[in-house]
């Protein structure tokens, strides 16, 4: 399958270029598909390329020496993983799994080089991009280490509720908990005091927040 | 028909655990390997993701905002 260019050019890697630079980084693509829910990357291995989701969706996470889980985000279209390894040149830093099946742009080490050395322009993207990436960790942090479970439990809802615009996200509570660094029990026993507060309501399948407000108070608690 | 819980059949080790806790019969064994029967009990009470000792079973939530 060809690399598609409206694809590249909403990437914010590539945004600002001309269609003759998006058509020579092109050259240094490479496609690859994930089946299932297939693992892409392990954490420590040795960083060779990083990657753009171009459909699907991929967890980013850690596994603790017990085999916890701890996911560091979901990586959605247009959006990058592993480039920090493949910028410092360390091993992985997290492991990578499709969540559905997915197809990667994906960009060797050396062509990452050559890329950044002729397009200054990608080198200023990368920098917001990067950015972007430090902010999030930090807000993961923060909740980590002050927020009580039913806060981030809170705030994982409001952030993944949809807005009716873009398809649906679907969360297991297994998934929750790996947001949320908690165990899954605590993601029960959350969701059923947020409906006890009138915040939510589980609906079968459905989480519907019914009181928005009282749904983002708590979560600043 | 109501959503089920869906099985990964690649995950699964046939333990059998599953179609002990579910309420409403949605897990059947057949030989060593189970599967999902379709019925309208299931409340996803989500007991089959939780007592899965392979991660084979996920209920996934949609999360919604309520229009006013
Ligand atoms: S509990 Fe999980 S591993 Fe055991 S039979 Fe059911 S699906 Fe398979
Ligand atoms: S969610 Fe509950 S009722 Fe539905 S299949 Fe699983 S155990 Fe059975």
């Amino acid at each position: 399958m060809a690399i598609d260019e409206g694809l590249l050019k909403s990437i914010p890697y590539f945004s600002g270029l001309s269609t003759a630079e998006l058509d020579s980084i092109k050259a240094h693509i490479f496609e690859r598909s994930i089946e299932g829910s297939g693992l892409i990357l392990l954490e420590g291995e040795p960083a060779d390329a990083m990657y753009f989701v171009a459909s699907g969706v991929v967890k980013v996470f850690k596994t603790s020496s017990e085999g916890k889980e701890q996911i560091l985000s979901f990586v959605r279209p247009g959006e990058s993983f592993n480039d920090v390894s493949v910028f410092d040149g360390e091993p992985s830093i997290a492991s990578a799994q499709a969540v559905k099946p997915a197809v990667l742009y994906g960009i060797r080490n050396s062509d990452l080089d050559l890329i950044l050395r002729n397009h200054p322009q990608v080198s200023l993207n990368v920098i917001r991009v990067l950015s972007r990436q430090v902010r999030h960790l930090v807000s993961l942090v923060e909740d980590l280490s002050f927020k009580h479970v039913i806060s981030r439990v809170a705030k994982i809802l409001l952030e993944y509720a949809s807005d009716g615009t873009e398809p649906k996200s679907r969360l297991t509570q297994q998934e929750m908990a790996a947001l949320a660094g908690t165990a899954r029990e605590m993601v029960g026993r959350s969701l059923r005091s947020l409906e006890d507060e009138g915040a939510i309501r589980l609906d079968h399948h459905r989480i519907v927040i019914t009181n928005k407000e009282a749904l983002r108070e708590m979560a600043e608690r | 028909m109501d959503l089920m819980p869906a099985l990964d059949r690649e995950k699964c080790n046939g333990c059998g655990l599953c179609v002990r806790v579910c309420h409403c019969n949605a897990f059947v064994m057949i030989g060593n390997l189970v599967a999902v029967v379709e019925t309208d009990f299931c409340g996803w009470c989500t007991h089959c993701e939780a007592i899965c000792p392979m991660g084979a079973i996920s209920c996934p939530f949609e999360i919604v905002i309520e229009e006013r």
